[in-house]
């Protein structure tokens, strides 16, 4: 078999788990997403290790490796999920905002600005700090 | 004799020194304020008698060399020095004197007399100087005494005012000056005042013309001539005894002084020479109107001065250096007379208008006497010295020839006219003063309340010289035998150094007609109202125009100072939009793009992950087409 | 000797075909509008990629991609969506708002990648047949417990804390509470 076929397989999973990383909300789908990364991985592995051969069984070792670790990892993953959803109510990514800084208009001369915010979503926590 | 006069010019200094470090503290303030000076006019009076006719005696010190220029300091003695010198000392003693009792009580005494001791120091280096620029220093310590002397009452703002705006007149004038100095050193090859005058007589100056006019320049501004001549009645803010030493006697003298002095590079000049006798007509005539008009008797005596130092600078105009320095002298002396018993008569009647003052004849006969002598010679009525100096100046300009003609012919037209106008105001003076009621009670006669001691001896001792120096011309050209040709080498008849002070005849009928005529017109006008001033009946309606010195001030504001504070407020107008919008849009600038980099800050990871997973991907392309490439 | 592109072999047939139901359900997990309907579409892909497995020779590891991944985390992902009352039914707020980022960043992920791998390896020819014998379980439980033990053993160790951690995350603040008064 030409070496090309799985590794172009792989790669090209890889980006489509990449894309489902950026482009989803939910945080399950994201996971579900990371999956799939982890298996182009995988993937990328296994036909390595069977263009290579070496002595040491490298490459499905550390897919069983990999594979182990996924499971933890979406047990964890899902934990944390279950987690945002008590505190939050959603478990949608897109509405969480704690890292935003607010763009505020300043004078030439002021230290803080003396305007309100021009985000929609105040926050604060952060502008408390701030003052 | 060089030595005697390096020790005239230093114990002034120590006397400064002296008060000054002591301050208020010192005692016998008035012993250190009298007597270093008396014994700096002794010291004068003896490097005089020893120069006699002789040429110049100069002897200096080498203290290295500044680039091209060999510098030595020392002391030149000629006549011209050794005669100012003696006038510069006797001056200062007698005001000292008289300032122990007119300004003793007051608290700033020290600092007073300390000044006054700096100031004769700095007038006997200009004189005595063998170096231009030392005598640049000294000129320039005169300005800046001058300063602090007229503003002594500054808890007046009046006072502040005149003493900031006579240094800025002056300095105005100092700056061309330093200039022409400069330029003069560096034709002349040395700034050595002998070897200036030596490349000066044989021709080895390139642009004569160029240094004389920006030598003149500082002339001006210290001897008060037109345009920079306004400073000089604002300058009676100061004591009087100040108005006496500095504003009639030394300082303004100085100019004309400088000009004798550097005599020969001003022949070379004959537009110069020109420029200075319409300066000098322009102001002879324009002061003496302006003195008849004024209410103030300082001021009087201030326009007076500034119209008589327009005779001297006139007289050096038409090639008469002789008769200008024989003006000099005898000026200073009765003009400082006539300030001091002007002092005497303000002290006594508590304010220096004119309609506060009369019949003061009975009740100060020193004043009145010493005061009479004074204005005589400065009228003009022989056989005072006034009489000699200013007919010396009008026969001068009557006889001038070949590059003086021309001058001669303006000095000669407006001398004759200003030394009738001369006449009138000082016989104004003398009625308005001495003459009529007495204001407060018209009708008593009080009993004498004179001055003190110590303020009339100066005044008796003063008159002597305006009274009798006109002897001096009995001796023919004896006194230009003294004074040196123009070189200062004595015998030496370059240009016309030996004349006669003997006065012409056309020129003193002539002048005797004005002075008679004008006095007369004006007794005439003060008897029909012995309480009214006779100026207003003189001058009719422009009075007004003469007490305010034809609104010369005015013009200076609108011309200098209003253009002056608006390029000021435009200045710092733009500092503040202009420059500061720049500095403040810095720091605008930089919290603007931070707030745009601030929107990259979303809040969603998703979004920070996708601008991290971007950059990784454009690394990698970039690393693996650089790789496949080389 | 050298192999052509245009004359394939039937195992690279297999794993094309294959391949494209990988790539197609992939797809579908991160774009499709429904949550559920995602998670069973990682199904298929998890069950591909064992077959993609097998004909690459890897026997042991199939098996366990079947059973671990389409078998338990599958589940524990289904569990999840049910704890967190997603949504059931299609829904439009799945994806972000502004997808171009992302796709632009998947594009380009794709396209440095399948570069650099086609650049580097089109020459290259291997016998997966060959490798088949790695690929049972005796050879590699061989692999591990002689040369891999140590990592083996710390993956155990990773196990009980991932264990653990899920389980004191996921307690209700209540039992804590309870637990200190």
């Amino acid at each position: 078999m030409h070496a090309v076929y799985p590794l172009v397989l792989g790669a090209l999973l890889f980006s489509i788990g990449l894309y489902g990383v950026l482009a989803r909300r939910n945080a399950i789908a994201v996971l579900l997403a990371i999956e799939l990364l982890l298996n182009a991985v995988t993937l990328n592995l296994v036909a390595f290790g069977s263009i290579l051969r070496d002595q040491y069984g490298m490459g499905q070792v550390f897919t069983l490796f990999i594979i182990t670790i996924a499971a933890a990892e979406t047990g964890l993953g899902l934990a944390i999920v279950l987690l945002l959803y008590r505190q939050r109510a959603t478990a949608d990514l897109g509405e969480q905002r704690e890292l935003a800084e607010p763009v505020e208009r300043f004078d030439a001369d002021e230290l803080v600005p003396a305007t309100e915010l021009s985000t929609t979503e105040p926050s604060t926590t952060v502008l408390g700090a701030a003052r | 004799m060089n030595t005697l006069a390096f020790i005239a010019l230093l114990l002034p200094a120590f006397g400064s020194a002296v008060t000054f470090i002591g301050g208020r503290d010192l005692r016998h303030v008035k012993f250190w304020s009298t007597a270093p000076i008396a014994a700096a006019f002794v010291a004068t009076l003896l490097v005089a008698l020893e120069h006699g006719t002789a040429g110049t005696s100069t002897h200096t010190y080498s203290i290295g060399t500044a680039g091209a220029f060999h510098v030595e300091i020392g002391t030149r003695v000629s006549g011209l020095a050794a005669l100012t010198a003696v006038l510069v000392a006797g001056v200062a003693l007698c005001v000292q004197a008289y300032s122990t009792s007119y300004l003793g009580g007051e608290p700033r005494y020290a600092s007073y007399a300390a000044l006054i001791s700096l100031f004769t120091a700095a007038m006997l280096t200009v004189v005595y100087a063998a170096d231009l620029i030392v005598l640049l220093v000294g000129w320039e310590i005169m300005g800046a005494c001058s300063y602090f002397l007229i503003g002594h009452y500054w808890e007046k703002p009046v006072a502040r005012a005149a003493s900031i705006k006579a240094f800025l007149m002056t300095k105005t004038g100092d700056v061309p000056f330093l200039f022409g100095l400069i330029a003069l050193g560096v034709q002349a090859k040395s700034f050595q005042i002998n070897d200036v005058i030596v490349a000066a007589d044989n021709a080895a100056l390139h642009h004569p013309a160029w240094i004389a006019a920006l030598l003149l320049c500082g002339v001006l501004g210290k001897s008060a001539q037109f345009p920079l001549h306004s400073w000089l009645p604002d300058a009676m803010a100061g004591p009087t005894p100040i108005s006496a030493l500095i504003h009639a006697a030394t300082m303004v003298a100085a100019g004309i002084y400088l000009v004798a002095l550097l005599y020969p590079v001003f022949v070379l000049a004959p537009a110069v020479l020109v420029a200075m006798a319409v300066i000098a007509a322009i102001t002879m005539l324009g002061s003496a109107l302006c003195a008849l008009a004024q209410t103030d008797v300082k001021k009087i005596l201030a326009y007076s001065t500034v119209s008589q130092l327009a005779y001297m600078l006139g007289g050096l105009a038409v090639g008469g250096r002789s008769q200008a320095i024989y003006l000099l002298l005898v000026h200073g002396a009765f003009k400082a007379l006539l300030f001091l018993a002007a002092g005497v008569v303000i002290h006594r009647v508590g304010s220096n208008e004119l309609s506060a003052m009369g019949g003061l004849r009975y009740r100060m006969p020193i004043a009145y006497g010493s005061m009479t002598v004074g204005l005589l010679a400065l009228a003009g009525i022989p056989p005072f010295s006034g009489f000699f100096g200013k007919e010396g100046v009008l026969g001068a300009a009557y006889s001038a020839s070949g590059e003086f003609a021309a001058p001669g012919r303006i000095v000669l037209i407006f001398g004759l006219i200003t030394a009738g106008v001369t006449a009138a105001y000082a016989l104004r003076l003398w009625l308005g003063v001495f003459h009529g009621p007495f204001p407060e009670a018209p009708h008593e006669h009080e009993a004498r309340v004179e001055a003190p001691q110590t303020e009339l001896i100066p005044l008796v001792l003063l008159s002597i010289p305006a009274a009798a120096l006109g002897v001096v011309v009995l001796f023919g050209t004896g006194f230009s035998h003294v004074l040196g040709g123009w070189s200062g080498e004595a015998g030496s008849l370059l240009g016309s150094g030996a004349t006669d002070l003997w006065p012409t005849g056309i020129t003193t009928l002539l002048s005797l007609l004005f002075v008679v005529g004008f006095g007369g017109l004006t007794y005439l006008a003060w008897r029909r109202d012995r309480q009214a001033d006779p100026a207003v009946m003189l001058l009719g309606p422009a009075r007004g125009l003469l007490l305010e010195g034809f609104y010369f001030d005015r013009l200076i504001d609108a011309g200098v100072v209003r253009p002056t504070r608006a390029a000021a407020k435009l200045v710092a107008y733009l500092d503040a939009n202009v420059f500061d919008a720049y500095v403040r849009g810095s720091g605008t600038g930089a919290r603007d793009l931070g707030s745009v980099l601030r929107r990259l800050q979303t809040g969603s990871v998703q979004f920070y992950l996708t601008c991290l997973f971007l950059g990784v991907v454009v690394m990698a392309a970039v690393y693996a087409y650089v790789g496949t490439v080389s | 000797m050298t192999h052509s592109y245009l004359s394939p072999t039937g195992v690279e047939i297999a794993f094309v075909l294959v391949g494209l139901v990988i790539l197609g359900s992939g797809l579908l997990v991160v774009t499709i509008k429904n949550l559920v309907y995602a998670a069973l579409w990682l199904v298929v892909c998890m069950g591909s990629v064992a077959v993609e497995y097998l004909l690459l020779g890897a026997e042991l590891l199939a098996w366990v991609q079947v059973l671990i991944y389409a078998g338990a985390v599958i589940v524990l992902f289904l569990f999840g969506l049910m704890l967190t009352k997603a949504p059931i039914g299609p829904t439009e707020e799945l994806n972000v708002r502004n997808r171009w980022p992302a796709l632009l960043v998947g594009l380009g992920a794709a396209g440095t990648l399948v570069t650099v791998v086609v650049q580097a390896y089109q020459h290259t020819w291997f016998d997966p047949r060959s490798s088949v014998s790695l690929g049972t379980g005796r050879s590699l439980g061989t692999q591990v417990f002689q040369y891999w033990v140590l990592p083996f053993e710390v993956l155990s160790v990773l196990l009980l804390a991932a264990l653990v951690g899920a389980i004191v995350l996921s307690r209700r603040q209540r039992d804590s509470e309870e637990a200190e008064a």
